[in-house]
């Protein structure tokens, strides 16, 4: 599907008939049908890949089959109503917060214009409120007293199939970023209610293959760009060669190795693909700069979990991977890289579905002898909180000017700021590495905007659709670009580097998107070095 | 014209209450009977609902962190958007429940030529909310008056305070005043704001027309329908109310009972509708939880041990042959080639 020229795009969102915009639209949400059409929707999962997830122990991906969005008939399963109702009512008996997001909305409307989804498409079931409203109707219709006397009255609604078709559209429309979460009064998080959508969604056999097919990679080869391990390894031993080309300093990074003291993990994306590949040059730079003794995994070979983004089980059994590798080679303690969602899931998730890790150490750095208190329990350290106690130790040889061809501007990413609190750590690094300037504020910290394609929706097929969500990050970029010549868009998210390269690219050309520790490697001046004019840092081509 | 139907259905229990309260022997039905009933079922309901929450577990920790975690020593933590102790969780949530301090943090944004989106602070719905909130909560231990017998001195001080303003006979008391204006702006705001009257369900103006309603019967009883009100008549029927031995008295004004009969209503709703905000708050997983999930495990009841990863062990059986020859340790070694036995 072809995207927008520039122009018309901006036009578009000023100008468009939109709830955004000005305009308000006839109908009723309620009687506003989702219509599906090339470029409004990601593609559903390919079959083979259902079935692979589904034939797993403990996995239930059931009904796969060939179906399209644009499709009447969506061969759902008979009874399909009843599972949906049946899966609701055993979430809400799981989750309070369900339960308790169902029943306090006032509708208010301090989400409405929170979310980059909305700001950026104007579509009213875009506002985080109406988004969960799709829920509330039939939890209303079917769950509660007024909605089961009064029916629509009490805004109730039956679930038919146009209401799923609804839920499809808008529960992937939504990146789980927590932004409207920050405004609500009562912490409603939309991203609680669009993953419930999509886990009863994925009952009925209706999911993304831009999810599913990297998820069931993760699950084989360890890593969802479905590296297996010997060119997991070449692609590392790769950038180890690229380093010793740029600055004559020879790395030979270990793989699976038993006894180390730490295990690394980062997204693959990192080892795999431009510009992410800079970042993990950064990470191999840092580690043999302080000499860490530590290995890379190939079983264990992805941060990011894209079990995430389809249900809690897929989650739990993508993310036990790591504990379980920590646990095969004897490590000490396991270090993260950078990645946004792969820490809301070590950071929220992973202790509590896989813990206790009470066979690794409480994380201190052998380099500083600090010990992380607030990773006691989990035993996994995020890369930024290590490097800044490196660089506040003074055991990092920086030299800023090898940054001088940068002026950085720093995207919080939405998991890390919303789901963490990893705020000042990164900004700490970047002070010391490189000249770089916020965003407006707004815009930053918890208030951050996504990238506009996180939770698996980085996928070419709804490229206009990333663009406009990707919007209001792109717009605050462009506010430095204009006002502070800011040159690169730096990040610790794996998907960002990814999906804001795609955005700068369309709304900012010649803007460059790195990771935090891509600055940091680019500073380091290393023992033995024997540097080249690197006039562009590690991305200098020789 | 959602909002229509909240005016019709609240003049119909105006009239219910205005002519039923009319007819001989009603008095009892309206005086005593249903606000027995409204009181039962809000009391009732609401622990019902606390309870039902209640029930489903928070299977994991998931703060909205809107500040800077507690981490490293030499990086400087923000308590109260990103709580670690109790007391901050404690600190967070007084700050949210009796400051709306979320709300506090509304901006508007809008988009201009360019493109070029601003997001401007916007604080209305905040100073609205709670003015509205806080006028009827003065409202309501205003009315402990009629319930407490003798009448303690916080009371009669919150009152005077109320009545600062010194205007008139009686008295008027600002909290009148506020909270009709919070209604109103809350009512017009619904209506003006094309987003939120978008989304706006009876379920949201029926609640504003009905307190309005109560409002108005209130400072009506009050300031202009005394004739018919007898303050003391009033005061012994809710005292007997409290006192569980009800009587009513000489007669009272019918503007009485229909006052009374939109506060049972409201009473008798409000544990059925979007009202138990004011108990949900308190239980927002992303609000009253300590940001601290990588330093203490928390506990999920339903978890699943076992369901375990793809395991090791399968793993290398598959790609065994590829990790040997690229030097990657392996636990089993291949089996000797045949050819070279």
């Amino acid at each position: 599907m072809a995207v927008p020229k520039l122009e018309q795009l901006s036009k578009s969102v000023v100008q468009g008939p939109s709830l955004a915009t000005g305009a308000v639209p006839t109908k009723e949400w309620m009687d506003v049908q989702a219509i599906f059409k090339p470029g409004n929707y990601a593609y559903p999962a390919k079959v083979e890949k259902v079935e692979y997830l589904n034939s797993q122990k403990d996995l239930n991906f059931p009904n796969a089959r060939e179906w399209s969005p644009e499709d009447d008939d969506w061969k759902l399963p008979e009874g399909w109503q009843e599972i949906i109702l049946k899966g609701l009512r055993e979430r809400l008996d799981k989750f309070r917060s369900l339960k308790i997001f169902m029943d306090c909305c006032v509708r208010c409307g301090a989400c409405a214009d929170k979310c980059h989804f909305f700001l950026g498409t104007g579509d009213p079931k875009n506002m985080p409120v109406l988004r969960a409203e799709l829920l509330r109707s039939v939890y209303r219709n079917e769950f509660t007293l007024g909605g089961k006397i009064l029916g629509k009255m009490a805004g109730g609604r039956e679930m038919t199939i146009g209401v799923l078709k609804e839920w499809f559209m808008y529960s992937y429309q939504c990146t789980e970023c927590r932004r409207c979460s920050v405004f609500c009064p009562y912490g409603i998080d939309t991203a609680e209610v669009t993953m419930m959508l999509r886990e009863l969604l994925h009952l009925v056999g209706v999911g993304i293959n831009w999810i599913l097919e990297p998820a069931s990679n993760s699950n084989r080869t360890g890593n969802h760009m479905g590296l297996q391990p010997h060119t997991f390894k070449d692609n590392v031993d790769f950038l180890a060669e690229d380093i010793e080309n740029l600055t004559g300093v020879k790395i030979t990074p270990s793989f699976n190795r038993k006894g180390a003291e730490v295990l690394f993990i980062t997204p693959s994306a990192d080892v795999f693909a431009d510009p992410g590949l800079y970042t993990a040059m950064g990470y191999l730079l840092l580690f043999e700069h302080i000499g860490l003794d530590y290995t890379w995994s190939t079983y264990a070979s992805e941060g990011g979990n894209f079990g995430l983004f389809t249900n809690n089980e897929l989650m739990k059994k993508l993310n036990g991977k790591m504990y379980a590798e920590a646990k095969r080679l004897g490590v000490k303690y396991i270090i993260g890289g950078e990645c946004g969602h792969m820490w809301r899931v070590i950071h929220q998730y992973m202790d509590t579905m896989n813990g206790p890790a009470d066979f690794l150490e409480v994380p201190k750095s052998p380099i500083t002898g600090t010990t992380f208190n607030n990773a006691v329990s989990t035993k996994m350290v995020h890369i930024s909180e290590f490097t800044a106690d490196l660089i506040r130790n003074n055991k990092l040889k920086l030299d800023k000017s090898r940054n001088a061809h940068v002026k950085a501007t720093f995207h919080d990413s939405c998991n890390p700021a919303r789901a963490m609190g990893l705020l000042d750590e990164p900004r700490y690094i970047l002070d010391h590495v490189v000249d770089w300037v916020e965003m407006p504020e707004n815009t930053i910290r918890e208030k951050t905007f996504c990238c506009g394609s996180g939770t698996g929706l980085n996928t070419d097929e709804i490229m206009e659709l990333r663009m406009r969500a990707g919007l209001p990050r792109a717009n605050a970029v462009k506010h430095v670009i204009d006002k502070h010549d800011v040159n690169t868009l730096s990040t610790v998210c794996a998907i960002d580097r990814a999906t804001l390269t795609s955005l700068m690219n369309y709304w900012n050309p010649g803007c460059k998107v790195c990771g935090v520790t891509e600055l940091v490697g680019n500073a380091l001046v290393m023992d033995g070095e024997n540097r080249q004019e690197l006039d562009e840092g590690l991305r200098t081509l020789v | 014209m959602k909002y229509a139907f909240s005016f019709l259905a609240v003049i119909a229990l105006i009239l219910i209450a205005g002519l039923g309260s009319q007819i001989p022997g009603m008095h009892y039905l309206f005086g005593v009977a249903i606000p027995y009933l409204a009181i039962m079922l809000f009391v009732g309901g609401f622990v019902y609902r606390i309870i039902q929450w209640a029930k489903s577990p928070v299977p994991f920790s998931i703060p909205t962190t809107c500040g800077q975690a507690a981490s490293l020593d030499f990086i400087k933590q923000d308590k109260l958007d990103c709580p670690t102790k109790t007391s901050e969780v404690v600190a967070r949530m007084f700050l949210e429940v009796f400051l709306f301090r979320s709300l506090f943090r509304n901006t508007k944004s809008e988009i201009h030529d360019g493109p070029k989106l601003t997001y401007e602070s916007s604080k209305w719905l905040w100073v609205f909310g709670l003015l509205f909130h806080y006028s009827f909560l003065v409202i309501v231990i205003r009315h402990m008056r009629l319930f407490i017998e003798p009448i303690p001195r916080w009371l009669t001080a919150i009152e005077g305070v109320d009545a600062m303003l010194q205007i008139g006979a009686p008295t008027l008391y600002l909290s009148s005043i506020t909270l009709l204006i919070g209604l109103l702006f809350l009512f017009a705001r619904r209506l003006m704001n094309r987003q939120v009257r978008y989304i706006s369900l009876n379920n949201d103006y029926f609640p504003l027309v009905l307190i309005f309603a109560i409002a108005v019967t209130g400072i009506l009883m009050r300031y202009f329908l005394r004739t018919d009100i007898d303050i003391i008549n009033i005061k012994n029927l809710a005292m007997g109310l409290v006192t569980f031995s009800p009587v009513i008295g000489a007669k009272i004004g019918a503007i009485f009972y229909i006052h009374l009969f939109l506060v049972s209503i409201l009473l008798a709703y409000f544990p059925f509708s979007k009202l138990m905000h004011m108990g949900g708050v308190f239980m927002s997983p992303t609000r009253n939880m300590a940001n601290d999930s990588r330093a203490k495990r928390h506990i999920n009841p339903w978890n699943d041990p076992n369901i375990k990863p793809h395991s090791y062990a399968g793993y290398e059986d598959e790609f065994r042959e590829f990790m040997v020859e690229a030097g990657i340790p392996v636990e089993k070694e291949l089996p000797a080639a045949k050819d070279e036995v």
